[in-house]
């Protein structure tokens, strides 16, 4: 008889479905057996979830787990486990490690990895172009092979049109593939410290304007309309950017984008006390830039919400601000900051924040197992939300590296059970394995 | 007052006025034969320059040893910085020495305010990136005050590359702070975006507003501007921006040409100029003793009065040693 789990009597909110109902959720082995009013089961372990929320496992479309070559800033067993202690059951893992995950065999090594990890499921993203040099495009097919259906060379854009014009058309050759890109204009970025604005100029930090996110987004939109590909938008930061994905979604463009939680929540003025941990790439912008955002995911023009997970040494953070490497950890903040600062004040519902990110996510990734919806028969990737439970984020962190730029913040929502395959790798808050 | 000097904007106008005035009762203490107080003896005051900077640096020694504090210089060259030290580590190092005040120089803007979480000590910001250099607007604001009598209402132009001078934004800060009318003059590539929260005003036609001014401060341009492309040429920008004879002649009676240094005799600032009486550039620099002696004694709540009651000096001293 396999192991079994009765998730009693929570609200079970499931895009997917969608339902958002009071229910028990009984799970078999590695599945979900039934859902429904006052189950029973004998032999199962009961877990209380009155008050609570059950939802399909987190999907992090954009994670850098650092494994190979900087072990010291994470791993693919410390970042899942982190990312378990977050909800997330599944997250991808960007390509910028060292060596670049350009080939099978770099791919093969992090699945594998990941396998022995056993605490979510790793989705590699394989590099657009060779050791990320912009200029030569990697062995795509090869990849897909390997299971990556996510292509990118996150940390810089694709340097050149031609380049991205011929990725995006070479793609088409396989299913489900999609190709991501960190839209910048590396001559407009380049030695830039923070968002151009008032507060650069009273910072004397030198700006990076908004336009240097959305001539590239204007740029690949086009692109993407001449190859008739895939695109996917990273971390989108600027108003400009969500109009002209809006506009492309409307020409029916075939492009799909993310926000991360920290330009859900921060903005360029918090950076007066020149916080290396809110120093991120793309830049914190405005005030209206974040507003546009917030509007842009409600209104689904941004379709998910991904952390840009970015684990750096204590070292390199404490350091003089423009000699800080840009980006801040997430997994274990981005559900509670998008209930607190989206959620709780109306900004989104929670059906919404949950799809952006859980089911739009698997849905871009092709991850069939992973967003919902919770049915009878389906993988048993399950999280469970005190979204009352308020707590202060400080170290120690479960990710190996602790430069958040929610430290010394309160926030609301903790998760306390995360169900992988019907294993529960995080039980009240701590993770098991 | 904070217990730092990170920005302008930590002070507020009545804070201005009493490094001002203290400053005033300091710079006698330059005149003197035997030009040193005792109000900061046994403190500890280190000079940490990441930058180059013999004339600041100078300035800040000279001020600590004129009131008597030990002054430890300590310069990136050949020091364990040299050797890969953190800015952090270099704090914590000089924090376990005992240093009452820290005056540092750094490249990165922002520094001064990393170094606040690692120090018990007050920091000085002598000059950060192209952030701040507060002590510097300070100097400014008290030679202007001297000159002219006053602060509130008069008309001053920051001339030139406003985007990255640390100068422009302190002194920016505390002349809007004190009353003044400020105008910021320079190409459109060399103005920061949205200034005009700062309280300033913009102009790219030097003629049109030289006419106006009780103050016309020239900054530094540096070369490598022209090689990033913000002005075409220097020679350009000088014969657009630089403060020439024939512009000197459309001045008020009375107007003040000043400039932080050290100047590119020629280009920002004709050299004929720059020696004009109403120049007065070496004033700023020992006006900066002065004012840098008042900073560091409030700051540091200096245990005895400032001169001029040297009566009582010994006196409070021994009460505060106990």
């Amino acid at each position: 008889m396999p192991e079994r789990i009765l998730l009693q009597r929570a609200r079970v909110v499931d895009p997917a479905a969608p339902r958002d109902q009071t229910a028990d959720v009984l799970v078999e082995g590695d599945r979900v057996a039934e859902v429904g009013e006052a189950l029973s089961a004998t032999d199962a372990e009961v877990l209380d979830c009155r008050d609570m929320v059950l939802i399909p496992g987190l999907v992090d479309m954009h994670t850098h787990l650092r494994e190979p070559g900087r072990e010291d800033k994470e791993t693919v067993e410390t970042g899942c486990r982190a990312a378990a202690v977050g909800g997330y059951t599944a997250v991808a893992a960007m390509a910028n490690t060292d060596p670049v995950a350009d080939n099978a065999a770099v791919i093969l090594e992090v699945r594998s990895l990941a396998a022995a990890a056993n605490l979510c499921d790793v989705v590699p993203v394989g590099a657009i172009t060779r050791g990320l040099n912009g200029e030569d495009m990697a062995e795509i097919g090869e990849m897909v092979e390997a299971g990556v259906r996510m292509f990118s060379d996150d940390g810089r854009c694709v340097l050149t049109a031609r380049l991205l014009r011929n990725a995006l058309q070479y793609a088409r050759a396989f299913d489900g593939v999609v190709l991501a890109e960190h839209c910048e204009d590396a001559s407009l970025a380049e030695g830039t410290q923070m968002h151009e604005g008032g507060h650069s100029s009273s910072l004397g930090l030198p700006g990076q304007p908004r336009e240097a996110e959305e001539v590239i987004v204007a740029r690949d939109l086009a692109l993407a309309r001449l190859t008739s590909g895939r695109l996917h938008v990273c971390h989108v930061s600027s108003s400009g950017s969500v109009a002209l994905i809006r506009q492309a979604k409307a020409g029916g463009i075939r492009v799909t984008a993310e926000v991360t939680p920290h330009h859900l929540v921060f903005t360029d003025e918090d950076l007066v006390t020149y916080d290396t941990n809110l120093k991120v790439n793309p830049p914190l912008r405005s005030q209206e830039d974040r507003d546009a955002l917030w509007q842009g995911l409600a209104d689904g023009t941004i379709d998910a919400i991904a952390t840009d997970h970015a684990p750096h040494a204590v070292e390199e953070k404490e350091s003089e601000f423009d000699q800080s490497p840009p980006g801040t950890i997430g997994l274990e903040t981005a559900l509670a900051a998008v209930l607190t600062h989206g959620v709780d004040v109306g900004r989104i519902d929670l059906a919404r924040a949950i799809e952006a990110m859980s089911s739009a996510p698997a849905r871009i990734l092709g991850l069939a197992d992973h967003g919902g919806p919770i049915a009878p028969g389906r993988l048993a990737n399950l999280t469970v939300v005190d979204p009352r439970s308020e707590w202060m984020v400080n170290p120690p962190f479960t990710s190996r590296s602790r430069n958040s730029a929610f430290l010394g913040r309160t926030l609301r929502g903790r998760v306390v059970h995360t169900l992988y395959r019907g294993g529960l790798v995080v039980a009240e808050g701590k993770p098991t394995r | 007052m904070n217990k730092h000097l990170l920005s302008i904007n930590d002070l507020t106008s009545e804070d201005v006025i009493r490094i001002l005035d203290t400053a005033d009762s300091f710079r006698e203490v330059g005149t003197r034969v035997i030009k040193k107080v005792p109000a900061l003896r046994g403190r500890t005051v280190v000079n940490l320059f990441y930058e180059n900077s013999t004339r600041t640096r100078i300035s800040f020694e000279l001020a600590a040893k004129r009131l008597s504090a030990d002054v430890i210089n300590f310069s990136t060259g050949g020091s364990s910085v040299a050797k890969g030290e953190s800015l952090k580590d270099t704090a914590l190092t000089l924090q376990a020495m005992g240093a009452d005040a820290i005056v540092i120089r750094h490249s990165s803007s922002g520094s001064p305010y990393a170094l606040t979480r690692w120090v018990h000590g007050s920091v000085l910001n002598a000059g950060d990136g192209t952030h701040e250099h507060p002590t510097q607007a300070l100097l400014d604001v008290y030679t202007i005050r001297e000159r002219l009598g006053r602060l509130e209402g008069i008309r001053v132009a920051i001339v030139g590359d406003v985007l990255h001078s640390r100068v422009a934004r302190s002194l920016s800060f505390a002349l809007v702070k004190m009353g003044a009318d400020v105008t910021l003059v320079g190409p459109p590539t060399l103005i920061p975006p949205d200034v005009a929260a700062w309280g300033v005003q913009v102009s790219h036609d030097v003629d049109a507003v030289v006419p106006k001014l009780d103050v016309c401060y020239m900054l530094r341009i540096q070369r490598e501007r022209q090689r990033q492309q913000y002005v075409p040429s220097v020679r350009e920008y000088s014969r657009l921006f630089g403060l020439t004879t024939r512009r000197v002649a459309m001045l008020p009676e009375g107007a003040l040409i000043m400039h932080p240094g050290p100047m590119n005799r020629g280009v920002e600032i004709d050299s004929d100029v720059a020696d004009l009486p109403q120049a007065v550039i070496e004033e700023q620099v020992t006006n900066g003793i002065a004012v840098r002696m008042s900073l560091l004694y409030l700051l540091l709540g200096g245990s005895a009065p400032p001169p001029g009651r040297a009566e009582d000096s010994e006196r409070e001293e021994a009460g505060a040693d106990a």
